[in-house]
């Protein structure tokens, strides 16, 4: 009796052991979500740094692994996405070597120095060699730096170009001819849905490099175009129509395009205040300074042009003093002014030659009228910019002006006191993004989103609008749906890496679910979000 | 008797699991087939946790109730937005009791009772979506406690003891969402404590109107379990001078909170072969708070989890009925309010309301020897719920998706009487 009990026992205990929880509706099995009329099968990705995964100011494989199309594509598995491949890079550090030589730098990371966490480039040297050209197509066929006419350029994977400018060192490395185009590659993949990020960089490089470039607005002729030049909007326009139209009749019939952000709100021009100097900065030469420079002034309101007085405060935040190229070269005039007013001669004409185009960097937001309710409102229309790169110039001696100045006779310890970079000596172009430039960037930046739209509209793609996204970001950030919070903060906002343009894998993550969000609205079907908050925030520590 | 403690001793190698917030209740084979119904069931030494004041009504000079329970517990979390899911490693855990008594005279008895009300065992997988919270857990305790009853009169008897717990932890999180070294690999904690110990004590009273009916209270004070001197050992943690941490050992001290219970009930003998007994208990889990830890350097960022339990109730109702002789049938159902408040549901005691349905025999072999089993099936109902304040600088990011759990459990026990 006792022992046939126990047996019961066994075979109760087998059965209920069996018995796991299961959910009414369970997403494991599959068939909870909805591709709707959306063809995921084969998704290749088109565009620039920000599609291939770029990010603390280089491409490595974990940025890769974590670039948006990678990201999508995981979730589009759930869909019926198929296999998706990038041309990952051959190591974590970044940097390129053509035959041997670096080409391009590793990348950066966060660490202490002197006590302050700042970005350094990591130990090591790069080991990904351009001439290794990866065979087989790739799903990812983002192309750092390339411009959206660059997309349609024969040869932009032809290493012989690489060092006049024609091709693309990241394209070399996975195109698969010479003298094909970024296009005709993508579109031998018979791709069934695509999406295409491209025209940042026909603004982005004239903007981060201070605007040393060319707009060329009205230049119909890109292959005129200097690196940092601004592309003509009907160049973009027709470049970006013939990627669009080569995407669709390639068989892509479903595809999601994003918008080109203002770079004002990217952390790499919003991260240096316009008015970085502080009193402590200039402890002790304060008084001597501001002495200086009176004698500069009053010679400026002789001149009829008192605004550009510089005065350094004693108790808030100063300008820098930059060189701004849109002013009229008042050289020769305050020479003879200062002359007249018994500077020494030699002494005048350093000062006008150096001052003559200068002034303090500004930032008035009260010159924004209360009326204006325009979602800039709160950024100052009247605001130089200064570029994120420019904070390890500013305060330092600049050694090419003191060279020049002992050139002309100037003491030593007398050259050095005059080329204090932002403080005695202007900063130069490439510093400073000024309002005239940032004028021409946004006027681009206009007609490129509007010309985007049209296309998008006119073959009935899903869109994001990727300025306001990042305007968001830029302007008090964003509480996504878990809670995590991001904003445009360089390092610590969680959105921008280290190089205060590309992002981080949380803020490709963030793109990538306003992505799928655009995606279900257009073609009706239910993706899995991305879960935003597991993608790393943090700037890179190692 | 050597057997026996042979048998205890075996028992011991395993303690812990199961029921709202971090109780487990398997005090008893014969309660537990019930709906583990037993402050006013004068059956067997199982009364040394259910209600000391009984211990004077067992017939017999010495009563010995030993068992343990297989307990199967489950759990499945899935993310209905972003289509990830996960499922908790089933592990086996073996709660036991052991009830004696002694009985010097007719007023009064000693006993002794050793249990493990309370405990905790979730395996999720490792580097799972919540692993910001828990990658597993192991929490187990061990109550021990003489007991002496007291029959002041045939209406009343009471009882008492002092409780000494001894337990243990370990628990292991990754650090944040999303940090790791540079192979990649999670930044964990492991958090591991022994010998955190704590008192207290309960007291109850039965009262018996008349012959077939009894009434029993009893209460069980707040035992606060101190880890002193754990160790937390930091992982994968990355080289660098801004990691908020670093790899290696540290000390860390925490307390967690075995709540006070309150039962009461009653029991009634109706048709010769039939006894029904009702039992509510009240669990003071609003106790527990908060679940802090503070690491022993003092720039390591100490964990503060808010908890925010509530008290708590639960219903049981069993019946038991002699079949034959030698055989006595039960069977029981019990709802079990959880303790924990909407927005504070951690998947480390994935546990929201449960029913249990119970069910069991008895055989008694011979004069002194009986034979105890229950079988307990406890079914959650599937449940969408989040734990909202794990913080991210300064942000609360909540940790939301549908759980579902189930747990069997399969005890035996022996009761000896001479």
């Amino acid at each position: 009796m006792k022992l046939r009990h126990i047996s019961y026992i066994a075979i109760a205990a087998i059965g209920f052991a069996s018995c796991e929880p299961e959910f009414d509706n369970p997403v494991e099995d599959g068939g909870y979500f909805d591709q709707g009329s959306a063809d995921f099968t084969t998704y290749v990705a088109l565009g620039n740094s920000l599609t291939a995964g770029y990010a603390d100011g280089a491409l490595y494989i974990r940025g890769q692994e974590n670039s948006f199309p990678n990201i999508l594509a995981q979730q589009f598995m759930q869909v019926g996405g198929g296999e998706f491949t990038q041309p990952l890079m051959n190591d974590n550090l970044g940097g390129l070597l053509l035959g041997g030589n670096q080409i391009a730098a590793p990348r950066l990371k966060l660490t202490l120095v002197e006590g302050s966490p700042s970005p350094v480039p990591v130990d090591g040297t790069p080991t990904t060699e351009v001439t290794n050209t990866l065979s087989g197509g790739f799903n990812n066929m983002g192309v750092p730096g390339a411009k959206s006419f660059h997309l349609l350029a024969p040869g932009y994977g032809n290493v012989a170009g690489v060092q006049t400018g024609q091709a693309n060192p990241y394209f070399v490395r996975f195109r698969s001819a010479e003298n094909t185009t970024v296009l005709e590659d993508a579109v031998a993949q018979n791709p069934t849905f695509f999406s295409l990020w491209i025209g940042n960089n026909d603004v982005l490089s004239y903007a981060t490099s201070g605007g040393i470039g060319v707009d060329q607005t009205g230049n119909f002729d890109p292959s005129t175009y200097g690196p940092n030049d601004i592309t003509d909007p009907n160049v973009f326009g027709g470049a970006y129509t013939q990627i669009v139209d080569g995407m669709i009749s390639a068989g892509a019939s479903s595809g999601v395009v994003l918008n080109i952000p203002d770079v004002a709100s990217t952390a790499f021009f919003n991260t240096v205040p316009t008015q970085p100097i502080s009193p402590a900065d200039l402890e002790g030469q304060l008084a001597t300074l501001n002495g200086t420079y009176a004698q500069l002034n009053q010679a400026f309101a002789f001149l009829g042009v008192p605004e550009r007085s510089i005065q350094f405060s004693e108790s808030g935040p100063s300008g820098l003093v930059v060189k701004d190229e849109s002013l009229p070269d008042m050289s020769a005039q305050l020479t003879a002014v200062l002359t007249g007013a018994g500077v020494p001669p030699a002494q005048a004409q350093i000062f006008g030659q150096q001052y003559g185009q200068a002034r303090q960097t500004i930032y008035e937001p009260e010159l924004v009228t209360p009326s204006d309710t325009s979602d800039d409102a709160d950024r100052t229309d009247y605001e130089d910019l200064i570029l994120l790169t420019t904070s390890s110039v500013i305060g330092v001696v600049n050694e090419d002006r003191v060279a020049t100045l002992v050139g002309m006779g100037v003491p030593q310890a007398e050259a050095a006191q005059l080329s204090i970079n932002g403080i005695t000596y202007p900063l130069e172009d490439q510093y400073v993004l000024i309002k005239a430039e940032q004028d021409e960037v946004a006027a681009a930046t206009t007609a490129y989103n509007q010309t985007i739209k049209a296309i998008t509209d006119a073959n009935n793609l899903a869109f994001v609008d990727a300025n306001a996204l990042l305007d968001q970001l830029a302007n008090g950030g964003l509480s996504l749906e878990d809670g995590t919070f991001l904003t445009s903060e360089f390092a610590t906002g969680g959105a921008f890496s280290l190089d205060g343009i590309h992002l981080t894998p949380r803020g490709y993550a963030f793109i990538a679910n306003e992505i799928i969000k655009a995606i279900e609205l257009k073609y009706e079907a239910e993706i899995p979000n991305v879960n935003v908050g597991q993608y790393s925030e943090g700037p890179a520590l190692y | 008797m050597k057997k026996l403690f042979f048998m205890i001793s075996l028992l011991m190698v395993s303690a812990i699991t199961y029921a709202g917030g971090y109780r487990v209740s398997t005090q008893g084979q014969r309660a537990l087939a019930m709906g583990h119904a037993g402050v006013a069931v004068v059956n067997s030494a199982e009364l040394a946790f259910f209600n000391p004041a009984g211990l004077i009504h067992l017939e017999n000079k010495i009563n010995v109730s030993v068992g343990a329970t297989a307990v199967m517990a489950n759990a499945k979390w899935q993310n209905t937005s972003t289509g990830q899911f996960a499922e908790t490693d089933g592990i086996l855990k073996t709660p036991f009791y052991i009830g004696f008594s002694y009985k010097l005279n007719e007023k009064l008895a000693l006993g002794l009772s050793v249990t493990t009300p309370y405990g905790s065992t979730v395996k999720w997988p490792t580097d799972w979506a919540g692993s910001h919270l828990v990658n597993e857990i192991e929490l187990s305790a061990v109550f021990i406690q003489p007991l002496v009853s007291y029959k002041i009169n045939d209406l009343i008897s009471l009882g008492a003891g002092p409780i000494y717990a001894t337990g243990s932890v370990t628990f292991n999180r990754n650090l944040n969402r999303t940090l790791t070294d540079e192979e990649g690999n999670r930044s964990n904690v492991d958090l591991e404590a022994k010998g955190a110990n704590g008192f207290g004590w309960s007291a109850s009273a039965m009262i018996t109107p008349m012959e077939k009916l009894k009434i029993g209270i009893n209460y069980r004070s707040e035992i606060t379990m101190k880890a002193e001197d754990g160790d937390a050992t930091f992982r994968n943690v990355p080289n660098s001078p801004l990691a908020p941490v670093e790899n290696g050992t540290v000390g860390f001290t925490a307390e967690l909170p075995m709540p006070a219970e309150l039962s009461i009930g009653f029991s009634y003998e109706f048709m010769d072969k039939w006894l029904v007994a009702v039992d509510y208990n009240r669990n003071f889990w609003s106790a527990y708070e908060s679940l802090d830890i503070d690491f022993a350097p003092e720039d390591y960022p100490d964990s503060s989890n808010p908890r925010n339990y509530e008290d708590s109730s639960i219903y049981r109702l069993g019946l038991q009925y002699q079949a034959m002789d030698k055989l006595f049938l039960r069977a029981g159902y019990y709802f079990d309010q959880s303790p924990v408040q909407s927005g504070y549901y951690a998947p480390e005691t994935p546990r929201n309301d449960s029913q249990g349905y119970t069910g069991g025999f008895t055989y008694q072999i011979n004069q002194k020897f009986a034979v105890d089993a229950a079988f307990t099936y406890l079914h959650f109902k599937e449940i969408t719920e989040s734990y909202d304040y794990y913080q991210e600088n300064g942000q609360n990011v909540p940790f939301e998706g549908t759980y579902k759990s189930n747990a069997v459990l399969v005890g035996l026990g022996v009761t000896y009487k001479l």
